[in-house]
C-alpha cells in the first residue's frame, strides 16, 4: 500500500474507523417510552442511530457516546449508562 | 524561442497581477478586498464584467471563506486564485494548512503588509511568515514585472504534478502593488503555450466519490505530512525548470531560487526578499564603486527553501547579513533562522548576522543598507565593536 496524494482516498474508508472504541459512556434506549419520533436519529453526528425493523437502534461500532440523542429525546427513553468492564 | 511581439505599457502592480492571472484564465476567483491588495481582484471584477475573463468570481463574507472557496474549486478540478494581504491570510491560515496537505495547487498573491496590532497598513513580511510552515510554495517578487512572470510561473509551479502544492506570489504592499512601472505583458497565445491546461491529480465526481484528507492516524499521518516536505525538496529543481522555461520566452531570467548580484569576491553578501532587493542592489553599486567587496543574495523562492544555492553563492564571504522584515518574537526572523539552522557545521560558513528591518514600512533606504554593510564588514575584518549576529535596525530608542 503506497499513500495517496494529498489523502485523497476512495469515498467511505471511515467505516473502517470503528471509532466507538471512543466511547465511555453508551446510550441505551428504553423501547417501552421510545415513540420512534427519529430526533436521536437527526440529531446523532455519527449517523450511528439507524431505523430497523420500525424502531430504532444504535450502531455501537460508531456511537462515541457524545451523549446528544440522550439530551434532545422528547420521550427521555435514552439512557446514558457508564462503560464498564 | 524568444516572443519577440511583445505589448509595452505602463501599470500599477496591481494591474499587472490582474493582467498575467486573466491571461492564465481561472476557473474560479474569490475575492475578499482587503488593502493594499483591492486593485488586483477590483481589476479582475472589471475584466470579468467587460468579457475579457469568464471565471466564476466568488465575493464571499471573509478570508477564511476566499480561501474555502479555493479548495472547493481545486477540489472540484478547478483551477483557482484569490488575492489577500495582513490580518486576511492570518484568516486563511487554517484552510492554507488544508490545502496543502490536500496538495491542492491554487495560487494566491500575498501583498505584504504588517500584522495587527498596533493597526499597520504598510509593507513587510510578518503575515506571509505566518503561513511559513503551511506547506504553501512562496515567492517573493522585486518588481512589477516580476510581479507578473511570477503569477504566470505560479500556476505552472502550483500545478505541476510532482508539486501539487498551492503557491503564493509574494510582492510588497503599496510599493509594489501601487507603484506604476513599464511593464510588458505577453500575448494570451504565448500563456496558453507556457501554461497547458490544469490536468487536476484528483477531482471530485459524483460516479466515483472520494474524500480529501480524511482522517489518519498514527500510522499514516507522519508519512503524508513527509510527503509534503519531499514534495517541496523535490520540487526546487522543477521550479527552477519553470522559471527558466518563461525567462526563455520572456527574455527576462531573474535567476532561479536565488539571484545572486555582484556575490564574486564579495566579503559581505546581504540577503533580501521583495522590493527592498533594488535598493541593496543600488547601495551594493555604490559600495562596490568604493572598492568594497560587497554582494546580494536575492531570495526569490522562500519555501521551497533554496539553501543549497545560496550556501554556493555565499560559502566564501566572511559575513552574510539577512535582512528580514520579520521577527519571530523572542527569537530571530524567519530568513536568518532558516540560514543558521542549515549552515550549522557546514564547512566554510560564513558567520550570519540577522537584521530585523522595515517592519510595518519602516524605510530600508540606502543608508540603512550601508549601515549594515558596514557593521557586517566590521565583522568580517574583526576590527569593529559590531559582533552582534542579531539586531533590530534604527530603532528609535528615544521612544522605548
Amino acid at each position: 500500500m503506497k499513500i495517496t496524494v494529498g489523502a485523497v482516498v476512495e469515498g467511505a474508508t471511515a467505516l473502517n474507523y470503528k471509532t466507538g472504541s471512543w466511547r465511555d459512556q453508551r446510550p441505551v434506549i428504553d423501547e417501552s417510552l421510545c415513540k420512534n419520533c427519529g430526533i436521536c436519529e437527526m440529531v446523532c453526528p455519527d449517523s450511528a442511530v439507524h431505523e430497523v425493523n420500525e424502531s430504532l437502534e444504535i450502531d455501537y461500532d460508531y456511537c462515541k457516546g457524545c451523549g446528544l440523542c440522550a439530551r434532545e429525546c422528547i420521550a427521555k427513553a435514552i439512557t446514558m449508562v457508564f462503560e464498564v468492564k | 524561442m524568444r516572443i519577440e511581439k511583445k505589448t509595452e505599457t505602463v501599470l500599477e502592480g496591481s494591474e499587472a497581477v490582474a493582467h498575467a492571472v486573466r491571461a492564465c484564465k481561472p476557473d474560479v476567483i474569490s475575492s475578499y478586498p482587503i488593502s493594499p491588495q483591492t486593485h488586483i481582484v477590483e481589476r479582475l471584477a472589471s475584466m470579468i464584467a467587460n468579457g475579457q475573463l469568464s471565471s466564476q468570481y466568488v465575493l464571499v463574507d471573509a478570508e477564511f471563506s476566499a480561501a474555502s472557496v479555493l479548495a472547493g474549486a481545486s477540489a472540484a478540478g478547478g483551477r483557482a486564485y484569490t488575492a489577500s494581504t495582513s490580518q486576511g491570510l492570518l484568516l486563511m491560515t487554517e484552510v492554507i494548512y488544508a490545502c496543502a496537505g490536500m496538495r491542492m495547487p491554487f495560487v494566491i498573491t500575498g501583498a505584504n503588509r504588517a500584522i495587527s496590532a498596533p493597526i499597520s497598513i504598510q509593507p513587510d513580511h510578518q503575515d506571509a511568515m505566518s503561513l511559513r510552515d503551511s506547506g504553501i510554495v512562496q515567492i517573493y517578487v522585486e518588481s512589477c514585472q516580476e510581479a507578473y512572470d511570477t503569477h504566470i510561473a505560479a500556476f505552472k509551479i502550483a500545478e505541476d504534478p510532482a508539486i501539487s502544492l498551492p503557491v503564493m506570489v509574494c510582492m510588497d504592499g503599496w510599493i509594489l502593488t501601487h507603484s506604476y512601472e513599464r511593464v510588458e505583458l505577453l500575448e494570451d497565445s504565448v500563456v496558453e503555450s507556457f501554461l497547458p491546461p490544469f490536468q487536476p491529480v484528483h477531482f471530485l465526481d459524483v460516479d466515483h466519490p472520494k474524500s480529501w484528507g480524511p482522517i489518519a492516524d498514527e500510522d499514516l499521518y507522519m508519512e503524508f505530512r513527509y510527503a509534503i516536505h519531499d514534495a517541496m525538496e523535490q520540487g526546487k529543481g522543477r521550479i527552477k525548470e519553470i522559471f527558466s522555461e518563461l525567462a526563455a520566452l520572456t527574455g527576462r531570467d531573474y535567476g532561479g531560487l536565488i539571484e545572486a548580484y555582484r556575490t564574486e569576491g564579495a566579503d559581505v553578501v546581504l540577503i533580501s526578499m521583495g522590493s527592498m532587493s533594488g535598493t541593496v542592489k543600488d547601495a551594493i553599486d555604490d559600495l562596490r564603486a568604493e572598492g568594497k567587496p560587497v554582494g546580494l543574495v536575492k531570495l526569490r523562492c522562500y519555501r521551497p527553501f533554496p539553501h543549497e544555492e545560496i550556501y554556493e553563492a555565499v560559502k566564501n564571504a566572511k559575513v552574510v547579513a539577512v535582512l528580514d522584515s520579520n521577527i519571530s518574537m523572542s527569537s530571530e526572523g524567519a530568513v536568518g533562522m532558516d540560514l543558521k539552522a542549515k549552515f550549522y557545521g557546514r564547512p566554510n560558513c560564513p558567520r550570519i548576522i540577522d537584521v530585523i528591518a522595515g517592519l510595518g514600512g519602516k524605510v530600508i533606504n540606502k543608508k540603512a543598507v550601508f549601515e549594515i554593510a558596514r557593521r557586517a564588514a566590521d565583522m568580517a575584518d574583526g576590527n569593529g565593536s559590531s559582533d552582534e549576529s542579531f539586531f533590530w535596525l534604527d530603532l528609535n530608542r528615544s521612544v522605548l
